[in-house]
C-alpha cells in the first residue's frame, strides 16, 4: 500500500514547494519514488540496535509557510528571539552565516564579500551549478531517509568554493526547527575545488517534537582541505535520521567533526569515501546522551584508492537511562593498497541503567594494509574520581571534570576553535543538568 | 596544634585482613616514618586513612584533631585538612592541574590559584608549562612526584601521608622534594606520614619517629637510628617473628590490589 494514505508527505505536497523546475522537479521524482519505498526495519544490519521500529511518520507533517525565501547576494531577515536565543554558538569571527527557521533562509551575512571571490554561499536555487551538485555525493549513500530529503528539502544551502581559493574565516550554517510535530530536511552541499580549502560550521537546533531529517553531502576536490564541525543540540523529544557523505579526491583531505547532544531518538550516519590516491580523512564527533535519550553512529570508511588515510574517533557517555550505539565499517578495497585506518569508539557509561553498545567491523581486500580498530565501554575510572577526591574535590564535581576532560582529545581536534568551546559548554551545561536533577 | 590519632585500626580487601590494630598518633611539625616490607600493609593504611573505595574498615578510628575521618567520604577529609601523595599519581586526561585544584574544597573561591601553582612550582623546579596540561599525562614518575609536592604546597593541608615518596625521583629532585616537605613541618606545621621502605628519604626529612610495620601492625617503634639499623639489617627480625607464631592469624605477604604493580620484581 504506497505510503501516501497513511501521512502528509505525498507527491503533491513535496511538487508545491518553492523552487526553479530543475529542483522541483528532482523533489516531486523523490517523492514518487519515496511514496513506495520500503521503511528500513530493525532486522536489516544497518538499522539493528536502532528505534527505527518506533518511527511514526503519520506523526508529522510537512512545514507549512506562505512567505518566499530570503534570496539574492546579501540579505537579512529578523529570527524571532527566542530562535535565535537558541543560536548559542559565536559565529562572530564567522567569514559568511546563513540562518534558516523552519526550512527557510531568513539570514544570510558576508555572502557579497566571498562573491567576489567567486565563492557561493547561499541557496543551492541561486546557483548555476545547483543542478550537477545536488545529491553527487549524497547518491552514494542513498536510503529511504536520504531519498526523503531528496523529495522535501525546502531551502537546500550550496557553500561552492573554486579552485585555488583559501576562504579565511568559517563559513556558518544555523538550522532552526521550531514548529512541533512537523518534519524538517536541512540540506547542505559543499564543493571545495582543486587546491582549495575552507572551514564550514554546521549548527543544528531541533527545539521541539519534530523530526528532522538532514542530508550533508562534502565533494572535495583533488588537492582540497575541508574542515567540517556538526553541533546538534536538538530537543530530547525529537527524532533525527542524518546522512554525511563525503567524497575525497586525490591528495585532498576531509576533518568532519560533530557534537551529538540532543534528540530523543538522534542518528548520524557517516560516510567517508576516500576516492583518490592519497586521500584523507579524520573523523571525529563526541556524544553525551541523559534521560532516555538514544544515540545512534553508524560509520563507513570507505578506501576506494591507493594510499588513503582515514582516522576515527568517536567517544561518548551515556547517563541515567540513556543509551548510544556505534557501529563502525572499515572498508578496503582490492586497489587500496597502502591503506592506513583506525577507528576508535570509547564509551563512558555514566549510571547502572546507561548502555553503550560498541560494534568496529573490518572489511579489507588488499594485504598492504595498515588497519586498526578498538572499542570500549565503562564506568567513570574509580582511581581519577579518587584522585580528584584525595585533593579536596567533591565526588560530583570529579566525575564531572572527569567526563568533560574525556571529551577533550576529541574537541581538541576540532577544525573551528570557537566550536570546540562552544562544545565544552554544551557539554558542561548538559553533565551539570543532569548532576542536578539525580541530587 | 592538629594532631593525627589512629586507635586501634583494622581493615580488609575481600575478606582478607590487612590491617590488624594500628595505633599511631602523629603532632602537627612532627615527620613519623613507617617502614615495612612489601606486602605488610603500609600501602592500605595510607589507602585506608585517605579514604579509597575498596576498603572495608573492621574497626578502629582515625581522627584529625578529634574529628573521625572514617565516616566522612575522601573529599572531606581533603577538606579537614588530609593530604595524600600517592606512590603512583594517577593520570587524569583531560583535567588540568589549574581546573582540579580550582575546584578543590581547600582553596576557596577568592584564592589565585594559578598565582599560587606559578610560585609552588618555582621553588620546586617543575616545569611550568606542566601546569596548563591534563593532571599527570605524560609526566615522568619524578615528575609527578614533583607535582604531588607542588599540590601539597598550594592545598596547604594540616597531615600529609606520603606513599613512597622517593620512588621515581632522582638524587637531585628527592632533595628538593623532600626538602620543601620538611620546610612545610617547620613553617606550616605539617605533619607527615612518610611510608616507605628505604631510608634514602631520612636524608632530606629527618624522621621524628620511627614504626617499623609488618603484618599489618606496627611492631616496634623508635627514633631515627631505627631507620639506620632497617637500613643496616632489613625486616627479617621482624619478619621472621611473625612466621614463627603459628596462631599468628595475620597473612604475611599481601598484594595491595592499589599498591606497587612492580613491587615482585623490586622485591
Amino acid at each position: 500500500m504506497p505510503n501516501d494514505f497513511l501521512h502528509d508527505f505525498s507527491v503533491d505536497a513535496a511538487r508545491g514547494l518553492a523552487g526553479p523546475d530543475w529542483l522541483t522537479n528532482r523533489r516531486s521524482a523523490a517523492a514518487e519514488e519515496f511514496a513506495s519505498a520500503p521503511l528500513p526495519t530493525p532486522a536489516a544490519e544497518e538499522w539493528r540496535y536502532s528505534a527505527i521500529a518506533d518511527f511514526d511518520l503519520a506523526a508529522y507533517r510537512p512545514v507549512v509557510t506562505d512567505q518566499p525565501p530570503v534570496t539574492g547576494s546579501d540579505a537579512s531577515a529578523t529570527l524571532s528571539v527566542e530562535a535565535s536565543a537558541l543560536f548559542d554558538c559565536d559565529v562572530s569571527e564567522a567569514a559568511a552565516v546563513i540562518d534558516i527557521n523552519d526550512g527557510r533562509i531568513v539570514a544570510l551575512q558576508g555572502a557579497a564579500e566571498l562573491a567576489e571571490q567567486g565563492v557561493h554561499v547561499g541557496a543551492l536555487a541561486d546557483s548555476p551549478n545547483g543542478a550537477e551538485l545536488l545529491g553527487s555525493v549524497a547518491a552514494l549513500s542513498a536510503d529511504y531517509f536520504t531519498l526523503f530529503n531528496d523529495a522535501f528539502m525546502s531551502s537546500p544551502i550550496l557553500v561552492n568554493v573554486p579552485a585555488g581559493v583559501s576562504v579565511d574565516g568559517v563559513i556558518a550554517i544555523r538550522h532552526h526547527h521550531g514548529s512541533a510535530n512537523t518534519a524538517g530536511f536541512p540540506r547542505l552541499i559543499v564543493r571545495i575545488g582543486e587546491n582549495s580549502s575552507a572551514k564550514v560550521l554546521d549548527v543544528q537546533r531541533c527545539a521541539s517534537e519534530a523530526l528532522i531529517v538532514p542530508v550533508v553531502e562534502l565533494d572535495i576536490a583533488a588537492g582540497g582541505r575541508l574542515g567540517y564541525v556538526n553541533l546538534q543540540t536538538h530537543d530530547s523529544k525529537a527524532w533525527q535520521v542524518a546522512t554525511h557523505t563525503a567524497r575525497v579526491e586525490r591528495e585532498a583531505a576531509v576533518t568532519a567533526a560533530s557534537l551529538a547532544l540532543g534528540g530523543g531518538y538522534a542518528r548520524t550516519r557517516t560516510d567517508t569515501r576516500l576516492v583518490g590516491r592519497g586521500a584523507s580523512g579524520d573523523l571525529l564527533s563526541a556524544y553525551f546522551g541523559s534521560g532516555d535519550q538514544i544515540l545512534d553512529f553508524r560509520t563507513y570508511q570507505d578506501h576506494a584508492a591507493a594510499d588513503t588515510t582515514s582516522n576515527l574517533l568517536f567517544k561518548g557517555a551515556v547517563g541515567e537511562s540513556a543509551r548510544s550505539v556505534y557501529t563502525g565499517l572499515i572498508r578496503v578495497r582490492p586497489e587500496a593498497r597502502g591503506t592506513n585506518a583506525v577507528q576508535t569508539n570509547r564509551n563512558m557509561k555514566l549510571s547502572e541503567d546507561a548502555w553503550a553498545e560498541s560494534v568496529p567491523n573490518l572489511e579489507i581486500e588488499n594485504n598492504e594494509v595498515r588497519c586498526a580498530h578498538a572499542s570500549a565501554v565503562g564506568p567513570v575510572d574509580a582511581d581519577q574520581v579518587f584522585y580528584l577526591e584525595s585533593r579536596g574535590v567533591p565526588t560530583a564535581v570529579a566525575e564531572r571534570l572527569i567526563v568533560a576532560g574525556f571529551f577533550d582529545e576529541v574537541l581538541e581536534a576540532f577544525p573551528v576553535a570557537s566550536a570546540a568551546d562552544s562544545a565544552r559548554s554544551a557539554i558542561a551545561l548538559k553533565l551539570n543538568q543532569m548532576l542536578a536533577s539525580a541530587t | 596544634m592538629s594532631t593525627l590519632t589512629i586507635e586501634g585500626l583494622h581493615a580488609s580487601v575481600a575478606g582478607r585482613e590487612i590491617l590488624s590494630g594500628v595505633n599511631l598518633e602523629v603532632a602537627a611539625g612532627e615527620v613519623h616514618a613507617v617502614m615495612g616490607p612489601n606486602g605488610s600493609g603500609k600501602s592500605t593504611l595510607a589507602h585506608v586513612i585517605a579514604g579509597r573505595s575498596g576498603y572495608e574498615n573492621l574497626s578502629g578510628s582515625v581522627r584529625l584533631d578529634g574529628r573521625e575521618l572514617l565516616r566522612m567520604p575522601a573529599w572531606q577529609r581533603a577538606e579537614a585538612g588530609l593530604f595524600l601523595a600517592m606512590q603512583y599519581p594517577t593520570e587524569v586526561p583531560g583535567v588540568s592541574l589549574l581546573d582540579m585544584l580550582t575546584e578543590s574544597v581547600r582553596t576557596p573561591e577568592d584564592t589565585a590559584v594559578g598565582e599560587l601553582m606559578a610560585g609552588e612550582a618555582e621553588r620546586i623546579g617543575f616545569d611550568e608549562q606542566f601546569l596548563q596540561r591534563p593532571v599527570n599525562v605524560d609526566l615522568s614518575g619524578g615528575e609527578r612526584k614533583r607535582n604531588e609536592a607542588l599540590q601539597l604546597g598550594v592545598l596547604k593541608p594540616a597531615f600529609a601521608v606520603m606513599d613512597e615518596l622517593d620512588s621515581g625521583l632522582d638524587v637531585d629532585a628527592l632533595r628538593i622534594v623532600a626538602g620543601r616537605i620538611e620546610e612545610a613541618t617547620e613553617h606550616e606545621g605539617l605533619g607527615v606520614l612518610a611510608i616507605t621502605h628505604y631510608s634514602r628519604i631520612f636524608a632530606h626529612l629527618r624522621p621524628d619517629a620511627v614504626h617499623v610495620f609488618a603484618g599489618g601492625r606496627i611492631q616496634e617503634s623508635g627514633g631515627a637510628e631505627l631507620a639506620d639499623e632497617l637500613e643496616a639489617e632489613g625486616y627479617e627480625r621482624w619478619t621472621a617473628a611473625l612466621t614463627a607464631d603459628p596462631d599468628d592469624a595475620v597473612p604475611q605477604a599481601f598484594t595491595d590490589p592499589f599498591g606497587d604493580p612492580f613491587a615482585d620484581q623490586l622485591a
